[in-house]
């Protein structure tokens, strides 16, 4: 930050030399909850203070500096947003954020486009995370015992307890997986000064077991990445690369670039098929796919390898049990270095070494795949083992961080018993969970917008994470407290993550080039090299030697949530409330179940079942979803939290304790019993085929190519009149949207980046239940074909900004009304709420505020809020508005600039975020705009063009691009 | 006295009546005193009137969650309920008015109960489209008034205003009209009023009648005037109010058939009406003599005839949905007839169509249990038809995703119970302190009839 603006910032303050204001400052604010429930003044002086924070002495980070990432601070204009680059690391694995602030106060999160795992994009966690940070049921206090006590105690307690450690016996550290670079290095400090100390890395749903196969196949530690963009034949194996098995948005980026419908006769689709045995998103979107259960993926995986003749295996060409994989294998030879194969982190370690092999007998290594050393190192079996030492009283001190074991690690490691056998715990975490509330400390650890440190992408680029606002709560990170274990020279997380990069540059442009890298957010040539890799092929013989895993008539895999992740964002309403893309259900998990398994079963949609595997038990309603595999039951982790704040506690039920160290992607012999009671489970969408009408419209490649014009003949056409006065739209800007339904993977991404720019709020289930969610957009789910095994197909629909809106016309009030530039406005201070416009609405895509969602709101969860868009009351209607300010905002650039806008300028929330850039908005008066030139697609149409409402949203069908050889022999 | 006997005709009035015994008869009920069931029959209605208030109150200060709509359906028991009572008061200014016109001399016994029924079922009606907005206290900027944003007019586009101006105009007509007949009874009850404070309260309401030919002659004109400019009102008000309807694009609502469907509708649940509450008044205070088993018998003739009329409306609403060929529509009617709430579409059928064909047998259409059970049973099957129009439109319509369902809460059943009390409560009051028949007109037609 420049001097000018550190002057700017002192003056602001003229109160920061009054004692109450020093006091309140040196309070650590805000410390408690009393200073919260406070006034809107009480408000105002946090935001400021927010600010002053960085230019008062006598404050925590005096030097602390965050530079911008294209505005200067020198230009700040009160009012405008300022946007920072930073990282969020979930799984260890870092994306790069931009962070919008206003007034000190970050308020939505951007993807950051240099960071190659974002490229631009974010996922819905990262959207969502912005309300984390303002959650008023975070821990605000150090803990010991339960009761409060404060940062000095503690220090004091381990000051005073690691003089006693002696070379670290009995000390283990216990964390989610790190990718820090700074926070490795004091790792490494901490473990040389204890050498009998250990350190764990585990993640719930990490990649142990691509990490074991990498190193079965190729002898050394590795991690691969993959480069959608080079890949033409896509082979998945119970892999959701396109859904939770996957952080990084650019991997998606890469995958809908391939999937582009062919401009020339040269180009082509990507082809993609899917093996697996739940129903995910990447399944959801493959042009074929078989439904198997989790344990004969393994079988498939050596069948394929059998078909291709991997390592001179004798091809027996007929696919053996699997007719037609001989087909897959066939277009797989056919794309040789243009074609992959993955699999999920539920297979077993075989399995990925299996698939690499083939990876690279098809001559994809180094092409749309690669390998590097691995970033992350999780170790699940360590944290069984250290639960072990700990229940045989050999841990003495246990420290985690930032990780909530009690609650995910592996049943049978049983990590309460093992955490009460302990004298000392230390945790770390954002709220009091399950492990906190058996820890002896509690640490509140700061979020990622509240702290610094650093983090790497899975292609090894490492970003500095900087935080853009104070920590709210109090916080402290990680390395903070490893610093302070380890007796560090170095306390302040700032100075650790500086100091460490300063020393590894150790050059004179040290400074300026730490600045350059906060204003990046990268740090250029961090990015991991290729490692040449040859396979063994005695391995591979013995590994194919080995007895297949055996198979049997139940088994239960445990995905990701798309509300928790793997139950850390339970108490993130955001989430909690965006329906999962595939059950549509909310505010719940459930046993997801084939159709003719729940037939066989005997059990019904809601109905409560005993589910049982290796004699352990749980509970959940079952939820019955077309296109799972029969003989299996899909188990969505990170739900029934016990130990949460208000949103998250007891919400869904936990298929935790079902999940084993050795049974950890699936289980085998399971049974599921009915328990006669019945459960509500509720969904934003109750109907899910499109009744033959053309909603989504779609075709083959091969059927689109040899006719353009057949998405047009698909639905009515219809050329009508109107009996109003229609408006004139061939001046100036008008606003037009098309969406790519080709390249929308249904990700979730743009409903919550719609809520976080909106200011939606949530609801709550049961409102959900009573149809009253306020999601601006939706994405509408259908689901065509055999129930068995159906296809989907998504589309996104918010309001589609009729030109001859049907809305307009019966607002008594004329609260919704054209504007010049066709967006249909909505004047929400002049709605009285007749609910008559969203009756009339063809698409309804209007929202209505039944209740008073707002109320109730502490202060600092109003934070929040993006001032650019007003908070609606109850009693008025609300809709998409295209991001109506973003447009203004723009505008009003390029009209002080004495220029027009250019295209591509204005970005709406969701088409930034969207991952799949399926999204694209702009001008349409203007032919050149590239939604003008989606627009004069063969593909584009609109949705009930018939009813002469004009939308300005258009949407471009999509295409698959199945095996002519396979012609209707899916869904075996 | 002679008594009145044409012999082509039933007379309608039985028995050895004079004059003074109608006046007896009628004002002797306001003036007696009030009987214990009239007591425990407003305790009753009157609790169900509190409900209402209550159920209004939570209503305005919690929001219109509270009631079980949503989306897609925006509108379910609100606007039901609107349109039902609507509906219910068109049999009043049918009788006063257009029977007026025509010289129905039947209506004279029974038109001051049915426009008085019109009265408190607009009141009713009213209530739902202000209460139904999201914010009440801004209601009023539906209508044209001066304001902050440099005079901004309401949407004329929107029937939602028509309805304000329809609705309004009805209400104001109606009152006019039934407060100019109660003119020369109101003078009659004063001129019999022994208590000081019922001669004052009955002087000022009566204007200072006195009988003259003056008064007479500019009453009769008046009368004559206003019944004229009612008439458009039964054949506008529910035709402006089912534009609610067919001006949208919602399948089942985008129908040019709406209007006389309505008012035939509106016609045939308001006759229901009449005569569910006549053969209890009528019972109740000994009036057989004055409403006669012809009047009532003429009324379910009416309702007969409507009940057919809307029965041929359900038959052409799915001709014509299924030769548009419009899928949209096809699907709109095949879910109603079909779908979650087949059961209130069938019940409607049955208590509408089904149920009034008993009237075809002169048995059944004189019998007074048999025709209060079938008033009640077309009431119902009226307020589902509103039900099955407004919600099952709604509920499924162009984008199968955005499907919903519509349950109601509890709130929404007492605010319907609610809105009864409210009529009932008022009618209470007023066969209490008004003269339920009109005295002078009944009186007239037996001159008439004498001379004739």
């Amino acid at each position: 930050m420049s001097e000018k603006a550190k002057r700017y910032w002192r003056s602001l303050n003229e109160l920061a030399g009054k004692p109450e204001f020093r006091e309140w400052l040196e309070r650590e604010f805000p410390e408690g909850a009393s200073e919260w429930v406070g006034s809107r003044r009480a408000l105002l002086k946090l935001m400021a203070a927010s600010f002053a924070l960085a230019g008062l002495t006598g404050c925590r980070r005096p030097e602390e500096k965050i530079l911008p990432f294209s505005k200067g601070v020198e230009g700040y204009v009160p009012g405008r947003a300022l946007y920072y680059a930073s990282i969020m690391t979930l799984g260890g694995l870092a994306t790069g954020v931009l962070v919008e602030c206003h007034e000190g106060r970050p308020t939505k999160i951007e993807g950051n486009p240099d960071h190659p795992s974002s490229r631009g994009a974010t996922n819905a966690f990262a959207q969502a995370s912005i309300l984390s940070l303002y959650d008023p049921d975070r821990s605000r206090t150090v803990l010991r015992q339960g009761r409060r006590a404060s940062w000095e105690e503690l220090e004091a307690f381990i000051r005073e307890h690691m003089q006693r450690a002696g070379k670290g016996e009995g000390l283990r550290v216990v964390s989610g997986a790190v990718s820090s670079p700074s926070l490795l290095a004091l790792k490494a400090y901490l473990l040389d000064r204890y050498p009998r100390a250990q350190w764990v890395e585990y993640e719930p749903l990490g990649r142990d077991n691509e990490l074991a196969g990498l190193q079965t196949a190729f002898g050394q530690p590795l991690q691969a990445v993959y480069r959608f963009d080079q890949a033409e034949v896509i082979v998945a194996l119970d892999a959701d690369f396109l859904g939770l098995d996957n952080l990084a948005p650019a991997w998606i980026r890469d995958y809908a670039s391939r999937r582009r419908p062919p401009t020339g006769p040269q180009d082509s689709m990507s082809r993609l098929y899917v093996i697996e045995p739940s129903l995910s998103l990447t399944g959801a979107n493959a042009d074929h796919r078989w439904r198997v259960r989790p344990s004969e993926v393994s079988a498939v995986a050596r069948a394929l390898a059998t078909e291709l003749g991997v390592g001179g295996l004798k091809v027996l060409g007929q696919g053996g049990p699997y007719p037609w994989l001989s087909a897959l294998a066939r277009d797989l030879l056919r794309h040789r270095g243009r074609s992959l194969i993955l699999a999920g982190p539920r297979q077993p370690a075989a399995v990925h070494a299996l698939v690499h092999w083939m990876n690279h007998y098809l001559g994809n290594t180094g092409r749309s795949v690669y390998y590097t050393e691995p970033v992350v190192r999780t170790d699940l079996a360590a944290l069984t083992r250290v639960a072990e030492e700990a229940r045989a009283g050999q841990v003495g001190t246990l420290v985690i961080l930032g990780a909530n074991p009690v609650y995910n690690a592996p049943a049978d490691a049983d990590f309460a018993a093992a955490m009460k056998r302990v004298p000392v715990t230390i945790h770390l975490g954002q709220e009091v969970d399950e492990t906190a509330a058996l820890a002896t400390w509690h640490v509140p650890e700061a979020h990622y917008l509240e702290s610094w440190g650093d983090g790497r992408a899975l292609d090894g680029t490492a970003s500095i994470q900087q935080p853009t606002i104070a920590p709210l709560f109090g916080g402290r990170t990680a390395s903070e407290l490893v610093a302070l274990l380890a007796g560090y020279e170095q306390r302040r997380a700032y100075d650790i993550v500086r100091n460490y990069w300063l020393r590894r540059w150790n050059s004179p442009e040290g400074e300026r080039q730490w600045e350059r890298c906060l204003h990046d957010g990268v740090i250029p040539g961090t990015a991991l090299p290729p490692v040449t890799v040859s396979p063994d092929p005695r391995r591979l013989q013995s590994l194919l030697n080995e007895p297949t895993p055996a198979t049997s008539e139940l088994e239960a895999v445990f995905v990701p949530s798309w509300a928790t992740y793997d139950g850390r964002f339970a108490n993130n309403g955001w989430l909690q409330e965006a329906p999962d893309p595939i059950t549509k259900l909310t505010w719940d998990n459930a046993a997801c179940l084939s159709p003719a398994t729940a037939r066989r079963l005997g059990v019904a949609e809601g109905d409560m079942v005993e589910i049982q595997a290796q004699g352990r038990r749980i509970e959940m309603p079952v939820w019955i979803l077309p296109g799972h595999a029969d003989g299996a039951v899909s188990l969505p982790l990170g739900y029934g939290r016990t130990r949460c704040g208000r949103v998250g506690r007891r919400v869904g039920h936990d298929p935790y304790p079902l999940r084993t160290s050795a049974a950890h992607g699936f289980v085998v012999d399971v049974t599921i019993r009915r328990t006669g009671r019945r459960y509500r489970l509720v969904t934003t969408q109750e109907h899910h085929s499109m009744e033959g009408r053309p909603l989504v419209r779609e075709a083959t490649l091969e059927e689109f190519r040899a006719q353009p014009d057949l998405i047009h003949k698909q639905g009515p056409k219809a050329e009508l009149f109107s009996l109003f006065k229609e408006h004139d739209y061939s001046q100036g800007y008008q606003w037009g949207m098309a969406i790519d339904l080709n390249a929308c993977i249904g990700c979730n991404a743009c409903i919550l980046a719609c809520q976080a720019e909106n200011n939606i709020p949530i609801v709550g289930k049961d409102q959900v239940r009573r149809g009253r969610e306020m999601h601006w957009v939706r994405l509408d789910r259908y689901f065509e074909g055999d129930p068995e095994d159906p296809q989907i197909a998504w589309q996104p629909v918010a309001c589609q900004q009729c030109e001859m809106a049907p809305c307009e016309t019966v607002c008594p009030v004329a609260a919704t009304n054209h504007s010049p530039e066709g967006l249909n406005d909505m004047t929400y201070n002049r709605c009285v709420g007749t609910r008559y416009c969203a009756n009339n609405c063809p698409y309804k895509v209007r929202r209505f505020n039944f209740l008073d969602y707002h109320k109730g709101l502490e202060e600092v969860q109003k934070m929040v809020y993006n001032p650019d868009v007003t908070v609606r009351m109850r009693g008025v209607m609300e809709k998409c508005t295209y991001c109506v300010q973003r447009i203004e905002e723009k505008k009003i650039q390029a009209k002080a600039e004495g220029r027009k806008l250019r295209d591509g300028e204005i970005l709406t929330a969701c088409q930034q975020v969207c991952p799949a850039q399926a999204i694209v908005f702009g001008d349409i008066n203007d032919p050149g705009s590239r939604v003008s030139q989606l627009r004069r697609d063969p593909r584009n149409y609109s949705l009930l063009a018939e009813l002469n409402t004009r939308p300005r949203t258009t949407y471009l069908a999509r295409l698959r691009n199945p095996n002519p050889e396979l012609a209707g022999q899916e869904g075996s | 006295m002679a008594t009145v006997s044409r012999p082509a005709e039933t007379p309608l009035v039985l028995g050895e009546v004079t004059l003074a015994d109608v006046t007896r008869s009628v004002a002797g009920i306001v003036e007696a005193k009030t009987p214990r069931a009239w007591w425990a029959a407003f305790a009753f209605t009157g609790t169900l009137t509190l409900v209402l208030i209550a159920m209004l109150t939570y209503l305005v200060t919690t929001g219109i969650g509270v009631w079980g709509n949503n989306s897609p359906v925006g509108w379910a028991f609100d606007i039901t309920n609107f349109v039902f009572w609507i509906g219910i008061g068109h049999a009043g200014t049918l009788i006063s008015a257009i029977l007026y016109l025509f010289r129905q001399r039947w209506r004279t016994s029974i038109n001051r109960f049915a426009e008085a029924m019109t009265i408190f079922a607009v009141t009713c009606a009213a209530m739902f489209p202000l209460f139904h907005v999201g914010r009440p206290w801004r209601a009023y900027w539906l209508f044209p008034v001066p304001n902050q944003w440099s005079g901004m007019w309401p949407n004329f586009r929107s029937p939602l205003i028509w309805d304000v101006f329809a609705v309004s105009t009805y209400f104001t007509v109606s009152l006019l009209f039934w407060y100019l007949g109660l003119l020369p009874d109101l003078a009659t009850l004063r001129d019999r009023a022994r208590s000081r404070i019922r001669q004052i309260v009955y002087g000022v309401l009566s204007l200072g009648w006195r009988g003259s030919a003056r008064h007479w002659r500019h009453y009769e004109m008046a009368y004559l005037l206003l019944a004229g400019l009612s008439t458009p009102l039964v054949l506008s008000v529910h035709s402006i109010v089912s534009f609610d309807f067919a001006v949208s694009i919602l399948p089942g609502w985008h129908t040019t058939i709406f209007p006389p469907y309505f008012v035939a509708g509106a016609i045939f649940s308001g006759f229901a009406m009449v005569v569910s509450l006549m053969v209890i008044a009528r019972w109740f205070f000994g009036l057989e003599h004055l409403v006669t088993m012809k009047h009532l018998e003429n009324m379910n003739k009416v309702m007969l005839a409507t009940g057919l009329i809307v029965g041929y409306a359900y038959a052409v609403e799915f001709f014509i949905a299924w030769y548009s060929g419009n899928p949209y529509e096809r699907f709109a009617f095949m879910n109603r007839a079909l779908g979650p709430y087949a059961w209130a579409y069938w019940t409607m059928v049955a208590c509408n169509v089904l149920v009034p064909q008993l009237f075809w047998f002169r048995k059944v259409r004189t019998s007074v249990p048999a025709m209060f059970v079938i008033s009640l049973l077309v009431n119902v099957g009226m307020w589902f038809e509103r039900f099955v129009i407004i919600v099952t439109s709604l509920h499924r319509d162009f984008l199968p995703a955005a499907w919903g369902m519509f349950r109601p809460t509890w709130v929404d059943l007492l605010t319907l119970a609610g809105s009864f009390g409210l009529f009932l409560t008022l009618f209470l009051l007023f066969v209490r302190f008004l003269p339920m028949i009109s005295m002078s007109e009944v009186k007239a037609m037996m001159a008439s009839e004498e001379a004739a």
